[in-house]
């Protein structure tokens, strides 16, 4: 494991991370679909603003199963999720929408509307959330050039390499400006230049405050962000290699880590 | 890497929703390559005709209600032309001075003659086939039974074979058959309803689990429930209206071919059933409603579906 931890002493990570607010916080988290086994049991971790994750596991690691229940997919079955200083648990179903658009998400397989333009598929998380027609042109324009595809705004997907549809699909993510980016696998379709490209786009946007979360089975990824705390899934359980994801945060952890 | 372009939140800008147009181009849109708008329009085709239908025999029924309430025949059978005279005077002066009779005409033999000739021939006479002499009574309002019967044996005792009749009592099997064919309209016009919200829902259904994954998606980017039902509230409400515009005109279509063909049989009584301004409100409200029970079923079944995701 590629596990970077961040150039600070306990002490001084203890301090950063008391003006940095908690975003996230995973209590005893625990997820079964119908009466099969917990797919995650006991995920406990805080993610704070502004932070650079890595979410990484091998295959059937239960990777995709918790950024499910991260942009609300997905209820927990049981334990306790708080998002944005809520408990979103209990929180009533229409009260979600305005928590959702505070995300951006990633999906591994793009999930773009097939019979709308790369133009029309990034403004969608604008218009859904109310900006007007006239608001959103120029900034959407703005979106599609910055990921390289001004010149396919017209374009659908399907005529779109898979290449240009994750980045159609990450313009898509980031356009609302959300304060956390959920991504799952966004490399896992694009040749390694690409990769490179998009790490470099999701450091861009976490440096302007972006919680950033890349769920990823690609070992060699993690060194391309420096910065980055890696959550490690095995089978269900979560394993914090770097100390920092404990919740409550805890100093003996911390230190066992390091 | 350039900078990622600075977007201000919606919320800054002020909010513009996510439905009409803006929000449209979510659902492909087929239109009248689709069914919807054609089972919209035979259900509104049939139900525009059950109205049409049920309000004529409304009016037919209420229309020979009036003109009979009040009107009797008396019939004088007899064979013999001087006693049938002698009769007639008879009962004339019966009627004359009877409380309950506002007035009376003995219906002439030419004109009794004349009705009869379709069935009889042209030509005929009270010399060749003996016919009744027959006369018109106009009861006072609020004739009751009793009066006929009071009638009937103050009659019985001057002209032996004079027969009196409330006219609305001959017809008072046709006036009812006629109100329970407007009855059965109007329940067909409930199960014309029944079967358009069963339509529109199977097809909110069906679009709905058609276009699962574009729902999902605008679900997650922070779509409400509301948003997303007023996407299929829209096309729904196009489609209906399409529907309705062309089953309301072929309804008031067949409509008018029936008037048309009601009203070259020239009888009386189907004169009665001519549709007045009201009816045609109400029928012109036929689509309307449809377009209106449409889009809400639409609205619900999208609704009661999104209920069961997160």
């Amino acid at each position: 494991m590629a596990a970077s931890i961040p150039p600070q002493s306990d002490s001084e990570l203890r301090n950063s991370r008391a003006q940095e607010s908690e975003i996230v916080q995973f209590d005893n988290v625990g997820l079964r679909y119908g009466t099969d086994r917990e797919v995650l049991s006991n995920i406990s971790f805080t993610l704070f603003s502004s932070r650079f994750y890595f979410l990484t596991g091998a295959s059937g690691a239960g990777k995709t199963s918790l950024l499910k229940l991260l942009y609300l997919a997905q209820r927990p079955s049981r334990g306790g999720i708080r998002m944005f200083g809520r408990d979103v648990i209990t929180l009533p179903r229409d009260k979600l929408p305005a928590f959702r658009r505070r995300m951006g998400v990633v999906f591994q397989d793009f999930r773009l509307v097939d019979h709308l333009s790369a133009f029309d598929n990034v403004a969608l998380p604008l218009r859904v959330s109310g900006v007007r027609e006239a608001d959103l042109r120029e900034p959407v324009a703005d979106m599609l050039d910055w990921v390289g595809l001004a010149h396919r705004a017209e374009a659908r997907p399907a005529t779109l390499s898979g290449g240009e549809q994750q980045r159609v699909a990450i313009a898509r993510a980031v356009i609302g400006r959300p304060e956390i980016l959920i991504a799952d696998e966004p490399t896992g379709n694009v040749d390694p230049e690409m990769a490179v490209k998009l790490m470099r786009l999701f450091e861009a946007l976490n440096r302007l405050g972006t919680t950033v979360v890349v769920a990823t089975h690609d070992v060699q990824l993690l060194r391309k962000v420096p910065e980055s705390l890696i959550m490690r899934l095995s089978k269900g359980i979560l394993a914090d290699p770097t100390g920092a994801l404990r919740y409550p945060p805890r100093r003996e952890a911390r230190g066992e880590a390091g | 890497m350039k900078r990622p372009p600075a977007i201000d939140r919606a919320v800054d800008r002020g909010l513009a929703p996510f439905r009409g147009r803006r929000a449209a181009g979510l659902l492909p849109q087929t239109r009248l390559g689709g069914p919807m708008p054609w089972v919209i329009a035979i259900m509104v085709a049939l139900t525009v005709v059950a109205a049409g239908g049920a309000l004529s025999l409304s009016n037919m029924v209420s229309t020979a209600q009036g003109d009979l309430s009040g009107n009797a025949t008396v019939q004088i059978v007899e064979p013999d032309a001087e006693q049938r005279a002698a009769q007639t005077e008879s009962v004339l002066s019966v009627l004359a001075q009877d409380r309950a009779v506002a007035g009376f005409r003995a219906v002439p033999e030419e004109e009794i003659a004349e009705l009869l000739e379709p069935w009889l021939g042209a030509g005929q006479t009270s010399e060749a086939i003996p016919l009744p002499a027959i006369i018109d009574v106009d009861m006072r309002e609020g004739a009751e039974d009793e009066d006929y019967q009071r009638l009937r044996m103050t009659m019985r005792d001057v002209a032996s074979d004079a027969r009196i009749d409330a006219q609305s009592e001959w017809l008072a099997p046709v006036l009812s058959a006629l109100s329970a064919l407007k009855w059965i309209a109007f329940v067909l016009i409930a199960m014309l309803a029944v079967v358009a919200v069963a339509a529109v829902w199977l097809a909110s259904r069906n679009a709905l689990g058609g276009n699962r994954d574009t729902v999902e998606i605008v679900h997650l980017l922070g779509g409400s429930d509301d948003q997303i039902a007023r996407i299929f509230q829209r096309s729904v409400l196009i489609d209906a209206s399409l529907g309705g515009l062309v089953g309301f005109l072929a309804g008031i279509l067949i409509i008018s071919i029936l008037a048309a063909q009601f009203t070259a049989l020239q009888s009386g009584m189907v004169a009665g059933g001519s549709l007045l301004a009201i009816d045609w409100f109400m029928i012109v409200l036929v689509p309307l409603c449809a377009v209106g029970i449409a889009v809400y079923t639409a609205r619900m079944t999208v609704l009661s579906s999104l209920r069961k995701s997160l």
